[in-house]
């Protein structure tokens, strides 16, 4: 008796929490509400089951419960009651499926208008590159990186001159167009995850892995590492500011370009940040470093 | 089920082993260490990979305190964070559930369920316990090296683990790769003796659709195990190449801290899915063996045949096949090829579709049964809530488009802590309670059961079920501590605080768990022989526990299935396997053949 009840509260206790859970997804601010939609419909399918299957255990363990003489149903088989169950669970699968299929067709095909804008991964800080006035990144390779060209972009290439270089700064992007982002990383994988976003891949050192979204809301929201990258994994954070069009553009022109830092190292007098090249600290120091942020 | 009867044919009795004197034990030595009975392996197996099991349990408690109270414990550094999680979740799956389950009770349970004197190549198994003992001495080796055991997370993606920025990249990834490949090779001696067991060595009568289902789950699981763990075998092997020899198997140009390293053209997706063609049937390894005795203690308890028994094991065949082709639903968002992701989304939905049916068939089996809730039936019942759980967040995570929220969150963590941690964990408890008698001979404290039942079971889903909400909100899993950000409130870390105060008192609760199996084995009441009224071979040795040879004088004959509960007609509520059409006791009034209502 009290097992049975147990199990029915578990049932509805588990559907109540459900319902008055404080902890759910944030407010969105990308396009990819059809994500959400299809978790809904995922969460009806299934918690419909759910619910169903812990009520009929806990009814079979009252009802059934031993006596002495008790005698029990001997039938192995149910053939037409199998085949029910196969076709009805199939049922709900594809209901579940279908809008899933959907969904990725859309995460993967990107917009031909969508702005490409590149993000380099390394432990563990978030630097950004934008391309210029001719709306085309420059060839990279992280064989090309040094001191004076920590994104690695090859000076050969002229699309790459007018690229802009965010290093571990925020991130601006206007409301309402669609980006695509390219994803690079230095060393090893990363992942860019924005919650809000509801967007996130993987970024493998090696090659270039993308995703698109359209951002609809302005504000400032966080970017967190997602894939496991080394003792700072947790520390990796960044920002992603959703601009409007005046303040985007605002921010847009304060930025320098490829070219102008690479005249300022050939100058000598270097500004900014650099990864730390010239000296490689142990380990130790930089969990430490991690550790005391 | 049991249309043919041995009577039917002449029989022959087999010829009887004569040198089987040779090789009984005949020191304490041969006897207890270097055994070569599968049961005395078993129990080798069982501890062994119970005691890894219980340091485990220890490193989750040391997370469970970084995260649930994050500036409480200064001796928890992030580099020790990442080291006990990846030593945690490589215990838990791979020298826990996978020994447990197959070195553990597939070495005693198939001889025995099949009607088998022994494992068909005794010596060889045992070599397999002593290969698994120094995989996992080489695993606790790494906690003492410079640099400690490594913090790859157990997932060991190069590049970061074989690179400074990762905790243990000096020694400690060595020993974990050395340690894995040493655990492939002594699995493989025994997964071969299980197969070849099953295959071979099954007594007269015992045809394969005869066997109970805890032979299929962990004969297929073993099947699976053999063809999966040799992609991990090669991705182990490749990457000590890569940290040790600098081959770039994996590794492409990578600058680290400004540094240009030497290696150059690797794929780091491709050990992802040398890792996961293993990774992903091996979470059937470990489920398809509970999967397996939980139908039998089901059946057993409730006093009623399995329901669907032909199903039951076409779904854990089907299940086994279909674990081969959905593998990359642990990398929609790895960079592979996007378009993988139709292909993997729909396999690894139709996968729901067996898995469902087992779930509906164990539910139905409890239908018009005669249901006794003791210890072992309220541990399978526990693993039916807590596996239907963990299978439905499995098809938000199968779903490739939920999947790109919610994977690499707390959400992935609830689901695969409930669906192959706590789950199958259940159904090792209730086997244990159930098999305890013809183990040691003696009875367990049912009162102590329940207790540790009840605290396990409520405080699991506990601990696991509001999880899957803290990856909703967005929490990273693998985070140190999650700092300051707008995002995860306060409610958050309550949450965190809750959850970890759950895992303590769940953990506590084992105690109890061994205290019963030490107490009962030293002054429990003396069982009688089958105390469940089984009808599967195990309970029918002349001596319990069995002894050397499991059956005394002569084989086993077996007549019918392993699920003759409640036959109608029948004076009692089992007909034990082993026992001839004209032998069962029938009811005074109807004397019926069985054999017709069956068909």
């Amino acid at each position: 008796m009290i097992t049975a009840l147990i199990i029915v509260l578990v049932a509805v206790g588990s559907v109540v929490f459900h319902m008055m859970s404080p902890w759910w997804w944030t407010e969105i601010a990308s396009n990819w509400g059809f994500i959400d939609t299809t978790i809904i419909i995922t969460f009806w399918v299934t918690g419909v089951v759910y619910v169903a299957i812990l009520l009929f255990v806990g009814y079979c363990i009252w009802k059934f419960r031993y006596k002495e003489n008790r005698k029990v149903e001997y039938e192995p088989e149910n053939h037409k009651l199998e085949t029910w169950l196969t076709v009805l669970t199939s049922l709900g699968v594809i209901v579940m499926l279908a809008p899933g299929l959907i969904a990725w067709k859309q995460f993967i095909t990107v917009p031909d208008d969508a702005t490409e804008f590149e993000i380099l991964g390394q432990q563990w800080q978030w630097n950004y590159r934008l391309p210029g006035k001719d709306g085309k990144l420059g060839k990279s390779d992280n064989r090309n990186i040094t001191a004076e060209n920590p994104f690695g972009v090859d000076s050969n290439d002229p699309n790459g001159k007018d690229d802009i270089l965010i290093e571990a700064d925020d991130l601006h992007l206007p409301i309402g167009k669609p980006v695509k982002l390219l994803l690079r990383s230095m060393d090893v994988l990363h992942n860019f995850y924005v919650p809000q976003f509801r967007g996130k891949m993987d970024i493998v050192p090696g090659m270039v892995t993308y995703f698109w979204f359209t951002p609809t809301r302005t504000g400032n929201f966080e970017v967190l590492c997602a894939e496991l990258c080394g003792v700072g994994h947790h520390a990796m954070r960044g920002n992603v500011i959703v601009d409007d069009q005046a303040n985007y553009d605002k921010w847009l022109g304060e930025q320098q370009t490829f070219a102008q830092t690479m005249a300022q190292y050939e100058n000598g007098n270097k500004i900014g940040k650099t990864a730390g090249l010239a000296s490689k600290p142990e380990p130790g120091d930089r969990a430490q470093k991690v550790s005391s942020q | 089920m049991s249309d043919i009867t041995q009577d039917d044919v002449g029989y022959v009795a087999p010829a009887e082993n004569a040198e089987q004197d040779l090789y009984h034990p005949k020191s304490w030595i041969t006897k207890y260490v270097f055994c070569q009975d599968a049961k005395v392996i078993a129990i080798q197996y069982a501890s062994t990979a119970i005691a890894i099991g219980l340091v485990a349990l220890v490193l989750s408690w040391l997370m469970r305190l970084q995260l649930g109270f994050p500036d409480s414990f200064s001796f928890i550094e992030p580099a020790d964070y990442y080291q006990f999680i990846t030593a945690h979740g490589m215990i838990m799956v791979v020298y826990l559930l996978t020994a447990l389950f197959l070195g553990g009770f597939g070495n005693y349970m198939i001889p025995l369920m099949v009607g088998a004197r022994d494992m068909a190549f005794p010596y060889v198994n045992m070599v397999s316990y002593w290969v698994y003992l120094t995989a996992v001495l080489v695993l606790i080796a790494s906690f003492f090296v410079p640099g400690g055991p490594t913090g790859a997370g157990w997932t060991l993606y190069p590049p970061q683990a074989i690179l400074s920025g990762t905790p243990g990249s000096d020694g400690g990834i060595i020993l974990m790769l050395v340690s894995l490949a040493l655990f492939i090779v002594g699995f493989t001696m025994g997964g071969l003796n299980y197969v070849v067991t099953v295959l071979q060595s099954r007594t007269r009568g015992m045809t394969l659709m005869r066997m109970p289902l805890t032979i299929w789950g962990i004969f297929t699981a073993t099947v699976l195990a053999l063809l999966a763990f040799p992609a991990l075998f090669v991705g182990a092997i490749m990457m000590l190449l890569d940290r040790i020899l600098g081959t770039s198997f994996f590794m492409p140009s990578i600058v680290e801290l400004g540094e240009h390293l030497s290696y150059s053209g690797g794929s780091p997706i491709l050990f992802q899915h040398l890792f996961w063609f293993f990774g992903h049937p091996e979470v059937y390894i470990v489920a398809l063996p509970a999967f397996g005795i939980v139908s039998d203690l089901i059946a057993v308890h409730s006093r009623r045949h399995i329901f669907g028994y032909r199903m039951m094991v076409w779904a854990i065949v089907i299940i086994g096949a279909l674990s081969f082709v959905v593998w990359a639903h642990h990398m929609y968002v790895s960079g592979m090829n996007p378009y993988f992701g139709f292909f993997f989304a729909t396999t690894t939905l139709i996968i729901a579709i067996p898995t469902a049916l087992k779930v509906y068939n164990w539910t139905l089996t409890l239908w018009k049964g005669n249901i006794r809730l003791n210890t072992p039936m309220l541990f399978a019942i526990g693993f039916i809530v807590t596996f239907l759980n963990g299978g439905i967040t499995g098809l938000f995570l199968g779903n490739v488009a939920i999947d790109v929220p919610l994977s690499d969150t707390m959400f992935v963590v609830a689901h695969f802590h409930m669906v192959m941690g706590v789950a199958p964990m259940l159904v090792v408890f209730g086997a244990i309670y159930h098999w305890y008698p013809l183990i040691t001979g003696k009875m367990y404290s049912e009162a102590l059961g329940k207790f540790h039942f009840w605290v396990t079971f409520l405080g699991a889903y506990l601990i696991y079920f509001p999880m899957h909400y803290l990856g909703f909100v967005g929490v990273p899993r693998r985070y140190f501590e999650l700092g300051d950000t707008q995002i995860f409130t306060e409610s958050v870390g309550q949450l965190n605080a809750f959850i970890s105060i759950m895992t303590f008192i769940v953990g506590f609760a084992q105690i109890v768990f061994f205290y019963n199996m030490f107490r009962s084995y030293i002054v429990g009441k003396k069982s009688e022989m089958n105390p469940w009224g089984a009808a599967s071979l195990e309970w029918m040795t002349p001596e319990m526990p069995p002894g050397h040879g499991n059956w005394g004088k002569s084989l086993p004959l077996v007549y019918r299935w392993a699920y003759d509960y409640g036959v109608p007609g029948a004076r009692d509520d089992f007909i034990p396997q082993n026992m001839a059409p004209k032998d069962v006791p029938m009811e005074k009034k109807a004397r019926k053949s069985t054999r017709k209502r069956k068909s």
